[in-house]
């Protein structure tokens, strides 16, 4: 590894960092503005010009809140609960092809932090490892509505991962790789997964939202009945590290989703341009992706009441793993079919 | 049995369809709903920057009128005080003495006046008790305050000033009101 390429990956790393911390930031913002345009109201508009500095004056004010940490709880698992939770959402957006290559300074830069060959699995792992955050903040509250919502979620996301792996299982028989820039370079132009997999991206698109413990699966938090569940005893800026790790993970996962089914940076039409025009297009195109899925998870969260408990469990075992069972074995049969095995 | 009302309604526990049971179409219809809501112009009237245009005949802070001459219509009689539904107002009466018939009109005269905005509830019948014109209700708004006592208006806020008069000809026109 020469120097260069060391440079160009820290400034990538650190872009990465900074851009993922500001859309979480303005996530918050959108997804308050999303809600009263719901709900007929203005929503925040006295901080800046349409209240565009809002995260600013949340940021300042979660700072400036006492930093509480009850008298019977663990202090050092309170304190690394909201730090794991950070952690496993940040490092998740390593992995993403965030656009084609880039030449800067005769420089061909890949937009990539980290190519692994097995990009989908540690994705995967990664997000497996978000749930000890929860897990562990809501253990060492020493509350029992906390301890609900954290059983809550390591269940709920134990029962969810199951479908999300075996839908995201097709993709990878389709483009026949693990790494997510390959499967992102199968799906050149408009040649994207969803034509092929609509069911798979439909399981993936619920099992994200419960991965995200957004609404209608957002049970692990359920103002209504647990006072905000895993996170009640957190105040502070490790409250505000759950929220933000929240608003990154959902930043992240629609990144997943467009890459897995909707094509990644690849848009129609992408032959025309070559070079340094192409890779901003390309970003540009992932950014909008990006974009249109967070606002349809907001819409959703807008609309649909909570699910029930074993509603919830119910539709995870019942419906969802047994739908991506039949369509995995479907898909394999299918390949099997055009390479001529059988 | 023949119903009464038009508000009965039968109800049944007929198992769901398969289409209601996957939820889309109810998720979709859902969605479209919001939808329709977020596209919808806003009606919030962002307060400082604009205010809410009141009826011609709005009912605020009562004034208590002064004459061409700048004196007091009040003669104390009481009339305001024994209409109020809301025991809101009192008020001592003394008599005018000589030199001072440049304040009051009548010989009798309201030495203090108090309305208690806290009980006030701007019904507005003390002006319609009035017989001598004296006291109106206006389209100012009663501020808030931080401690009760200070709702307790007296004569230094309900008097009307000499070179700043309160206008309460809108309140005199009960026709339909002009700006819808």
């Amino acid at each position: 590894m020469d120097t260069g390429m060391l440079i160009e990956k820290s400034v990538l790393v650190i872009l990465l960092f900074l851009i993922s911390l500001g859309v979480a930031a303005y996530q918050t913002y959108f997804e308050r503005k999303l809600a009263a345009w719901i709900q007929d109201r203005v929503g925040p508009d006295r901080a800046g010009p349409f209240g565009i500095l809002q995260p600013i004056a949340d940021g300042v004010k979660m700072f400036l809140k006492e930093d509480f940490i009850p008298a019977k709880a663990d202090k050092w698992l309170f304190i690394i609960g909201p730090g794991i939770s950070m952690f496993t959402a940040l490092i998740t957006s390593s992995v993403i092809p965030w656009g084609t290559n880039l030449n800067l300074f005769g420089r061909d830069i890949s937009l990539q932090v980290a190519d692994f060959n097995i990009g989908i699995l540690f994705v995967f792992g990664v997000v497996s490892i978000g749930v000890y955050g929860i897990m562990i903040g809501g253990w060492a509250s020493n509350n029992k509505y906390s301890l609900y919502g954290a059983i809550r979620a390591s269940s709920q996301m134990i029962s969810y991962e199951l479908a999300m792996g075996i839908s995201a299982i097709t993709i990878v028989m389709l483009s026949g790789s693990l790494s997510l820039n390959d499967i992102v370079k199968s799906q050149h132009g408009m040649n994207w997964n969803i034509f092929y997999q609509p069911l798979a991206f439909f399981i993936f698109f619920i099992t994200s939202l419960a991965e995200l413990n957004r609404a209608p699966f957002d049970l692990p938090e359920c103002e209504s009945e647990l006072i905000g569940g895993y996170h009640t005893e957190y105040s502070s800026m490790k409250l505000g590290l759950y929220l933000f790790s929240e608003y990154t993970s959902m930043f992240v996962s629609a990144a997943i989703m467009a890459i897995l089914f909707f094509g990644g940076y690849n848009f129609p039409g992408m032959d025309a341009f070559s070079g340094n025009v192409l890779a901003i297009l390309s970003i540009a195109a992932f950014a909008l992706k990006i974009f249109l899925f967070i606002f349809v998870i907001m819409w959703i969260r807008w609309t649909i009441p909570r699910f029930r408990f074993d509603q919830l469990m119910h539709l995870g075992w019942k419906v969802l793993i047994p739908a991506a069972i039949v369509n995995m074995l479907v898909t394999g049969l299918v390949i099997a079919w055009n390479e001529g095995w059988m | 049995m023949e119903s009464l009302t038009n508000r009965k309604k039968v109800v049944s526990d007929k198992p769901m369809t398969f289409l209601e049971k996957i939820y889309i179409p109810a998720i979709v219809g859902g969605m479209m709903t919001t939808m329709k809501h977020m596209l919808r112009p806003r009606k919030t009237i962002k307060y400082p920057e604009e205010t809410r245009v009141f009826a011609p005949v709005y009912r605020g802070q009562h004034v208590l009128k002064r004459d061409e001459q700048g004196r007091e219509n009040c003669t104390a009689c009481g009339l305001c005080a024994v209409a109020c539904p809301a025991e809101a107002i009192t008020m001592t009466s003394a008599e005018r003495v000589k030199g001072e018939e440049h304040l009051y009109r009548e010989e009798k005269y309201a030495s203090s006046y108090e309305i208690n905005m806290l009980r006030c509830i701007f019904c507005g019948l003390c002006e319609e008790a009035c017989p001598k014109e004296a006291i109106f209700l206006t389209d100012r708004i009663v501020t808030t305050e931080f401690e009760r006592d200070e709702f307790i208006y007296a004569k230094d806020k309900l008097v009307e000033a000499i070179d700043d008069r309160i206008d309460i000809t809108k309140r005199q026109f009960t026709g339909k009101r002009t700006d819808k």
